[in-house]
C-alpha cells in the first residue's frame, strides 16, 4: 500500500522482470513500425460497401424537403437513408443528454450535421449518389454566442428541452450553469490592495487525431451487427447505438480496431450508427472512413470560452479573493458541456489558495459546431486566464511571477472552492521551483559559423529573419486536473484476468474493454500482471463488449481506473493460485500455511524467499479466472447553488517553463524550449509518462500559437476545416521538451499512481503565452495568438 | 483502368482501378498493403509516405495511373528494403544480423516477436515513439531516406527532413530519439 | 474520368487539342488535393509524369531553361548558384515529400496568388514558354497571371518549360506562415538586385489577387541607388531609402482578410520583408563589391 507523499515500494512483484516502474516496450510496437497494426480505416471485408454522409451545407435551417430518389437510382448504390427511414422509435443520442439525431430530422441546427446516408459500392459512387440528394433548407437566424444566444428574442436551439438541467439554467440557451460561492468576496475585495481584472478569449481547438473517424460495421446472421470501431468506450457507444438500431444490446458487438489518436474526439459517436444502420438495411458489411474535411466535422471540439476574471491579493501578494465568469461555447449539441462546465468551474482558480471565490460558469447552446471532451477537459480554458491573471497581478504587485504562485500554491489539505480536501500531494510550489531551477536553454542556438540557421529562428524554412527583431522571452505556469470522472458518477472498469499454463509457462491473458489510444494502457496492463502474478509472459486480449465496461479512455483515468481493475482481478487470481497451491502441496511444507506467500518469477516464494514451488506445477491443467469490477472512491454532485460539494477524486499538477523567441516585427514565434515539471505519484511506465507529458506538452503549444477552428460569425460556417488551414505544431514547431517527473505517492491510488496525460496539457499554453508577453511586452488576451496579434494589425 | 505497379519488389496488378484514386488508395484497398496511412489526403501530413522510384512523395496525391510501371516502397517493405542496401553494399546501411541485437523485449503476445524489423523501425519501438502509430510508417518510411541520404545528421537537420510528417501524440520528442539512436547504431565508416 | 498517358510532348499536345479540358498532372500536388476533397472532377486527367524532358534543366548563357515539372527539390539542390532567389523559394514550398514532386509548371497553372515560385519568378525575370498544336510561345512573366488562378494559357495550351534569368546579382525570398515548416503562404517577398542592369525588381505573393511586382517601390529604389551612387561605392543603404521602399512595397499589396491572415498584416508584413530582404541582398552585394574592389 502507498503512503501519501512517499514513493512506492512494492513486495509482491519486486523479483519479477517487466513489472511496473520499467519502461517496458509496446506490445504493440513491432505491429505498429511494420505497417501490421489493423487501424479501423485499415478493415476490410468480402463484398463490403462504402457508406457516405451527406451533411449540411447551412448552420440553422428547417428542411424543406429531401429528394433522394436520383441518389437511389445511381448504379452502385444500394441504399440511401434519412431520418424517415430510422428503424427505432429512439432516434437521438447524446453522451448525457440525448439531444442530437441520428440524421437530422426537420431542422439542422450546425454547419455539417449529418442528413442522409448512402451505401454503394466505391466511395467514389458513394460520393456521386450523396450529392445527388437534393435538400431544400430555409435558413434561420444564427445563434453564434453569449449575446445572441440570451437575446430575449433569440431562437432556441432545441425548443422542447426536457433533460435533467433544464430546471436549472437561466435560459433554453443555456445547457448547464455551475456557480461555485464560497466566503464573502464583496467584503475581501475590501482588504485587497491590488485588484486586477481581465477578459479572456480561448479559441476552439480541435483534437486532430491522426486517424480519421472510421469502422467496419458487419450484420450477422441472428439480425445483429458487429461494429471494428475507433473510439474511447466501447459500452458508452453501445449503450447509445442500441435503442437507435433497434436492437437489444447483446446483438451489438463491438470490437476496437486500431486507435489513431483520440485526446477525447471519440468521446461521442461518430459514424457507429450510420455505419451499422447501412450494414442492417443492405444486408452487407460497410465501411467507412471519413476524410479530413470531415473529421472536422464529424467529432467535438475543445469548447472556445469568454473567461472574465477578478483577482485581488494584499500588498504582500496573498490572494484575497477571485471572482469569475466562464462562458463556453457547447455549439448545436450538448454532448459533454455538463461536465466540461463542472470542471471549468471547480477548477476556475488553479491551484492556489483563496478563501473567497465567486464562479460562474455556463455552456451555451449555440448554431456553432458542437463542442465536447478534449484532453485537459473545461481545466484548459481556466488555466489560460487564471494563470494570465497571476502574472498581471505579480507585475501589478512588483513581484517575481514564479514567487507570487508559490506564495499562494496550494499544499495537502488545502480546500478547492467547492469545500472539498485535497487530500493528496499538492506539490504546486515545488513544482514551480523544479521548473524554474532547470538550465536555461543557450541564447541564439541559430548563430552559426554559416550564419543563421534559418531553421532554429522564428519563421523556420520561411527565411523570414536572420536574427532582426527577434526578442527572447520566458514564462510560467501551472495547472491542476481532476482524474477521473466527477461529480457523483459511478466511474467503474472491468478487468478480466485468466491464468493458466501455455506451452510448458504459466502466461496470464488479461482482458478488458479499455480503448488503447496510443496511451499505453496496453503495455501497463502487462506489466501490472507481471508484478501482481510473477509471470513473465501476459497476453493482452484485445478489447471487445464481451467482457463488461472499462469506463471510457479519458480524463486521464485508465490506468488509475482500469490499471486498478486488472491489479484488483490480478490479487483475486493470485489468492485462487495460492489457495490451489495451498490444497496441492500445503501438506508437504508448512511454509504455506505460516509464510507471506509472493509470486515470483515463475514460482511461489515466500516473503523470506525460500521458493515452495513452480507455477506450472500449482495450476496443471487448470486455469484460474476472475473478472471483477473495480471503482475508485464515490464522488459526489456540486450544489446546483453554491457549488459545494466533494466532487472529485483526484488531482493531477503540472508545471511548464517557456522559452521562447518572437521576430517582434513579424509577430512570428519560435517555442526553443518547453520545460515540464509533473508529480505522477508513481510512474508505472517512465518511458510511456514522458511520452505522455510531452505531447500533452505540445498539444498546448499547438493552441498558444496556432490552432484554432474558425468559425464564420456571420454564417456560423466553419472557414478552415483541413490540414492546410487548421495547422498544427510540426516537428520544426516543437522544441526540446526536458521533463521532471516527481514520484509522490496518492494512497488512495492504485500504487500511489496520478492520471498523467492531461495536466501537461493546460499550464503548457500558458507559459507559452506568458514568455511571448514577456517578449513583446504586450498584454495578449487570447489564444491562440496570431501574427496579426502580436503586430497590432488584427 | 487496369494499373501495374511494383510494390516492395513485387509486380501487382490492380483492375477496375476508379481514374481519380490515388496510389494511396490503390496500396490499402486493392493491394492489402494498409501499412500506408490516410490521415489528410491533402499532402500535409506525410503519414501516406511511400519511396516512388527511390524518391519519398506523398502517396495520397501520387494518381494511381501516374504509378503504372515504377517501383514503389512502402511501410511493408522497410525492413527487405533496409537488408538489400545492407547487402548491396550501400554505404550506410546496418545489417539484419546487427539490427536483431536490438530486437523487441516485450515478450507478449502481440509484439510480432522475431519480425525482421529496419534499424529505424527498431529505434523506434526502443525510444518510446510509437504511440497511437498512425503517424509512425509515414516517418518511418521519410527516416529510413534521410538516414540514406545524411548518416550523421543534426537535430535541425532531422527537423527539416522530418517536417512533412504530422505527429500528434508524442511531441516529436521520442521521434527525435528514435532517428538519433538509428543514426548512432549504424556501423562507422561502411 | 478518363486518364490519359501521353509518351511524348507532341502527343500531350495533341490530346489537350483534342481535349482542352484536359487537366494536366504531374506533382499532383494540387490536383490530387482537389480530387481527393472532391472539389474537381475532371473529364479528362492527363499525366505529364511520362514526358522525360519536362524534368530537365538546361543552363545558358543568360537563362535558365527549367522543364515545367523539374521537382523542387532538384531547384535546390542543383540550381542555387543560377536561380538562388527560386531556389529559396522551392526550400519554403510545403514539405520534403511536396518538394520532391511539385514543379515551377505546377505553381505557373494553378496560379494561385500563394503559389510559393512567383515572386521569385517575378524577381528575377522570367518567361514561361507556352505551347500548343498551333505552335508555340513565350509569355513574360508579368502578363502571364491575369486573375485569381488564372493565367494567360489558351485552353489547348500547356507549359513546357520556364525560361528565368541567370542571376546576375543577389537574391532573397522570405514567406510568412504561422508555423514553422510546411505551410501556405500568408504572403510572401522575393527581391533581386540586377547589377547588370542596375536594377532592382521585386514579386509580392498572397497580398493581391496575383502575384505582383511593386513597381513604384521598384522605380523608387532604383532612382535612389543611382542618384546616391550606390552601385558604385557599396556603401550602406540608408535607413530612410530603405524604410520608403519597403512602405512602396506594403502599398502594392492589395490584400484581402482570410483564414490565413488579415490585410492588414500581409501589408505590414511585406513592408518588413521588403527591408529585411534588402538588407541582405544589399549587403551580400557590399560583400561581393568589395572583394572585387580588393581584388583589383
Amino acid at each position: 500500500m502507498p503512503t501519501n507523499g512517499v514513493p512506492t515500494t512494492l513486495t509482491q512483484g519486486s523479483g519479477t522482470r517487466g513489472g511496473i516502474g520499467e519502461s517496458t516496450l509496446r506490445p504493440d510496437g513491432t505491429l505498429k513500425v511494420t505497417g501490421e497494426f489493423a487501424y479501423s480505416s485499415d478493415m476490410w471485408h468480402e463484398d463490403m460497401l462504402w457508406g457516405q454522409i451527406l451533411r449540411s451545407t447551412v448552420a440553422h435551417a428547417e428542411i424543406v424537403s429531401i429528394d433522394t430518389s436520383e441518389a437511389l437510382a445511381t448504379p452502385g448504390v444500394y441504399a440511401v437513408m434519412t431520418y424517415d427511414d430510422l428503424p427505432a422509435d429512439v432516434r437521438h443520442y447524446g453522451l448525457e443528454i440525448q439531444d442530437t439525431p441520428v440524421l437530422a430530422h426537420g431542422k439542422v441546427r450546425h454547419h455539417g450535421e449529418p442528413v442522409a446516408i448512402v451505401a454503394a459500392d466505391h466511395p467514389e459512387t458513394a460520393r456521386r449518389a450523396a450529392a445527388k440528394i437534393r435538400v431544400e433548407y430555409r435558413e434561420l437566424p444564427v445563434i453564434t454566442d453569449e449575446a445572441s444566444a440570451l437575446a430575449p428574442d433569440a431562437v432556441l436551439v432545441h425548443e422542447h428541452r426536457d433533460d435533467h438541467h433544464i430546471g436549472h439554467v437561466p435560459h433554453p440557451n443555456v445547457v448547464h450553469r455551475q456557480p461555485i460561492v464560497r466566503g464573502d468576496v464583496a467584503s475581501a475585495r475590501e482588504r485587497a490592495d491590488v485588484i486586477v481584472e481581465g477578459e479572456y478569449t480561448f479559441g476552439m481547438q480541435d483534437q486532430a487525431f491522426l486517424g480519421p473517424e472510421s469502422g467496419l460495421a458487419v450484420p450477422e446472421e441472428d439480425g445483429g451487427v458487429h461494429l471494428y470501431i475507433a473510439t474511447q468506450w466501447l459500452h458508452s457507444d453501445l449503450r447509445q447505438m442500441a435503442p437507435v438500431l433497434g436492437l437489444p444490446e447483446d446483438k451489438v458487438r463491438m470490437t476496437l480496431a486500431g486507435v489513431g489518436g483520440a485526446f477525447g474526439g471519440r468521446e461521442d459517436l461518430s459514424m457507429q450508427i450510420h455505419a451499422c444502420l447501412l450494414a442492417l438495411r443492405t444486408g452487407k458489411p460497410v465501411k467507412i472512413v471519413y476524410n479530413r474535411f470531415e473529421s472536422f466535422f464529424g467529432h467535438v471540439h475543445r469548447h472556445p470560452a469568454k473567461l472574465f476574471y477578478e483577482h485581488g491579493a494584499t500588498a504582500d501578494g496573498k490572494l484575497t479573493h477571485i471572482a469569475c465568469r466562464i462562458v463556453l461555447d457547447g455549439g448545436a449539441y450538448a454532448s459533454a458541456s455538463p461536465a466540461v462546465v463542472g470542471n471549468a468551474s471547480s477548477l476556475g482558480v488553479g491551484p492556489y489558495v483563496v478563501d473567497d471565490v465567486d464562479i460562474e460558469a455556463i455552456a451555451l447552446y449555440t448554431n456553432n459546431p458542437p463542442c465536447g471532451a478534449m484532453r485537459g477537459f473545461g481545466a484548459v480554458q481556466a488555466c489560460f486566464a487564471y494563470e494570465a491573471q497571476m502574472d498581471k497581478l505579480a507585475a501589478r504587485l512588483g513581484m517575481d511571477p514564479v514567487e507570487l504562485r508559490q506564495l499562494n500554491a496550494m499544499e495537502q489539505g488545502a480546500l478547492l472552492p467547492t469545500g472539498q480536501p485535497v487530500d493528496s500531494p499538492a506539490p504546486v510550489a515545488e513544482l514551480l521551483r523544479r521548473v524554474k531551477a532547470m538550465p536555461m536553454p543557450p541564447e541564439r542556438q541559430w548563430e552559426s559559423s554559416e550564419g543563421a540557421d534559418v531553421r532554429q529562428l522564428p519563421g523556420g524554412l520561411s527565411n523570414t529573419t536572420h536574427g532582426e527583431g527577434v526578442v527572447r522571452g520566458v514564462g510560467y505556469a501551472v495547472g491542476i486536473k481532476n482524474v477521473g470522472f466527477s461529480e457523483g458518477f459511478d466511474d467503474y472498469s472491468t478487468a478480466r484476468v485468466r491464468m493458466e499454463v501455455v506451452g510448458g509457462e504459466p502466461v496470464a491473458t488479461v482482458h478488458t474493454a479499455m480503448a488503447e489510444v496510443g496511451q499505453g494502457g496496453v503495455t501497463v496492463h502487462a506489466q501490472i500482471a507481471r508484478t501482481e502474478l510473477g509471470v513473465g509472459r501476459v497476453t493482452i486480449h484485445p478489447a471487445d463488449t464481451r467482457v463488461g465496461s472499462a469506463g471510457s479512455t479519458s480524463a486521464s483515468r485508465q490506468t488509475y481506473v482500469t490499471g486498478g481493475a486488472v491489479k484488483n482481478a490480478c490479487e483475486l487470481v493470485r489468492e485462487k493460485v495460492l489457495e490451489l497451491g495451498r490444497r496441492r502441496f500445503g501438506p508437504y511444507h508448512p511454509a504455506w500455511a505460516t509464510a507471506e506467500l509472493l509470486l515470483e518469477g515463475g514460482k511461489v516464494v515466500t516473503d523470506g524467499g525460500e521458493v515452495l514451488a513452480d507455477l506450472v506445477d500449482v495450476l496443471g491443467d487448470e486455469a484460474v479466472e476472475v473478472e471483477e469490477e473495480w471503482r475508485h472512491r464515490p464522488t459526489e454532485p456540486f450544489d446546483l447553488r453554491t457549488g459545494q460539494g466533494n466532487g472529485h477524486v483526484q488531482y493531477s499538477f503540472a508545471a511548464h517553463r517557456a522559452v521562447v523567441e518572437v521576430d517582434t516585427e513579424l509577430g512570428l514565434v519560435k517555442v526553443i524550449e518547453l520545460a515540464c515539471a509533473q508529480d505522477v505519484g508513481k510512474a508505472l511506465n517512465p518511458l510511456s509518462v514522458i511520452g505522455q507529458i510531452q505531447g500533452g506538452t505540445t498539444q498546448g503549444l499547438g493552441v498558444a500559437v496556432m490552432e484554432e477552428v474558425l468559425v464564420d460569425p456571420k454564417t456560423a460556417k466553419v472557414r478552415n476545416p483541413s490540414f492546410t488551414d487548421y495547422l498544427i505544431p510540426t516537428i520544426l514547431d516543437t522544441p526540446t521538451i526536458p521533463v521532471d517527473v516527481l514520484e509522490l505517492a496518492d494512497d488512495h491510488a492504485p500504487y500511489g499512481l496520478r492520471g498523467v496525460g492531461e495536466a501537461p496539457t493546460l499550464s503548457s499554453t500558458p507559459a507559452v503565452l506568458a514568455a511571448i508577453r514577456d517578449a513583446t511586452g504586450l498584454e495578449l488576451d487570447r489564444t491562440p495568438v496570431r501574427p496579426e496579434h502580436l503586430t497590432g494589425t488584427a | 483502368m487496369r494499373l501495374n505497379v511494383t510494390v516492395n519488389g513485387r509486380p501487382q496488378e490492380a483492375d477496375d482501378v476508379w481514374e481519380g484514386e490515388s496510389l494511396l488508395y490503390v496500396l490499402r484497398e486493392r493491394l492489402g498493403l494498409p501499412g500506408s496511412k490516410n490521415a489528410c489526403e491533402q499532402g500535409e501530413c506525410g503519414s501516406c509516405t511511400v519511396r516512388l522510384d527511390g524518391v519519398p512523395v506523398c502517396s495520397c496525391l501520387v494518381a494511381a495511373g501516374q504509378a503504372e510501371g515504377r517501383e514503389v516502397v512502402t511501410v511493408e517493405g522497410l525492413a527487405d528494403h533496409a537488408e538489400q542496401r545492407s547487402h548491396a553494399g550501400g554505404a550506410h546501411g546496418t545489417s539484419l544480423d546487427e539490427a536483431r541485437q536490438w530486437q523487441a523485449r516485450g515478450t507478449d503476445s502481440q509484439t510480432g516477436e522475431g519480425t525482421r524489423l529496419s534499424p529505424v523501425q527498431q529505434a523506434f519501438i526502443d525510444a518510446g515513439a510509437v504511440q497511437c502509430g498512425f503517424c509512425t510508417p509515414g516517418l518511418l518510411v521519410a527516416a529510413d531516406e534521410m538516414l540514406e541520404r545524411n548518416p550523421n545528421p543534426s537535430d535541425a537537420d532531422i527537423r527539416e527532413a522530418l517536417s512533412g510528417n504530422l505527429c500528434r501524440c508524442t511531441g516529436y520528442e521520442k521521434i527525435m530519439d528514435a532517428v538519433r539512436l538509428a543514426a548512432a547504431r549504424q556501423p562507422e565508416g561502411v | 474520368m478518363d486518364f490519359l498517358r501521353p509518351a511524348s510532348w507532341e502527343e500531350a499536345l495533341a490530346a489537350k487539342a483534342e481535349h482542352p479540358t484536359a487537366v494536366p498532372i504531374a506533382g499532383g500536388t494540387d490536383v490530387m488535393v482537389e480530387i481527393n476533397f472532391d472539389h474537381r472532377r475532371p473529364e479528362y486527367l492527363m499525366d505529364l509524369n511520362r514526358i522525360a524532358d519536362l524534368e530537365e534543366w538546361e543552363v545558358g548563357e543568360k537563362s535558365v531553361r527549367l522543364g515545367a515539372s523539374v521537382p523542387y527539390a532538384k531547384i535546390m539542390e542543383h540550381l542555387r548558384a543560377e536561380l538562388p532567389g527560386l531556389a529559396l523559394a522551392s526550400h519554403t514550398v510545403a514539405s520534403p515529400q511536396i518538394r520532391n514532386r511539385g514543379g515551377v509548371g505546377g505553381n505557373l497553372g494553378t496560379a494561385s496568388p500563394a503559389g510559393d515560385a512567383h515572386p521569385a519568378l517575378l524577381a528575377a525575370g522570367a518567361e514561361v514558354e507556352a505551347e500548343s498544336v498551333r505552335g508555340s510561345r513565350r509569355i513574360p512573366i508579368d502578363d502571364f497571371y491575369t486573375g485569381v488562378k488564372r493565367n494567360a494559357l489558351a485552353p489547348d495550351e500547356l507549359i513546357r518549360a520556364v525560361h528565368i534569368k541567370k542571376a546576375d546579382g543577389p537574391q532573397q525570398y522570405s514567406k510568412v506562415g504561422t508555423r514553422n515548416a510546411m505551410v501556405i503562404a500568408v504572403c510572401a517577398f522575393g527581391l533581386a538586385l540586377h547589377p547588370a542592369t542596375r536594377t532592382v525588381r521585386t514579386g509580392i505573393g498572397s497580398a493581391a489577387p496575383t502575384p505582383v511586382r511593386a513597381g513604384t517601390a521598384e522605380e523608387f529604389l532604383n532612382a535612389a541607388l543611382e542618384e546616391g551612387g550606390f552601385w558604385d561605392n557599396g556603401k550602406i543603404i540608408t535607413p530612410s531609402v530603405a524604410k520608403r521602399f519597403a512602405d512602396l512595397c506594403a502599398a502594392a499589396c492589395n490584400p484581402i482578410d482570410d483564414v490565413r491572415g488579415t490585410a492588414s498584416y500581409r501589408r505590414h508584413a511585406v513592408g518588413v520583408m521588403a527591408r529585411r530582404t534588402l538588407t541582405w541582398t544589399w549587403e551580400s552585394y557590399r560583400g561581393a563589391h568589395r572583394t572585387t574592389e580588393g581584388a583589383a
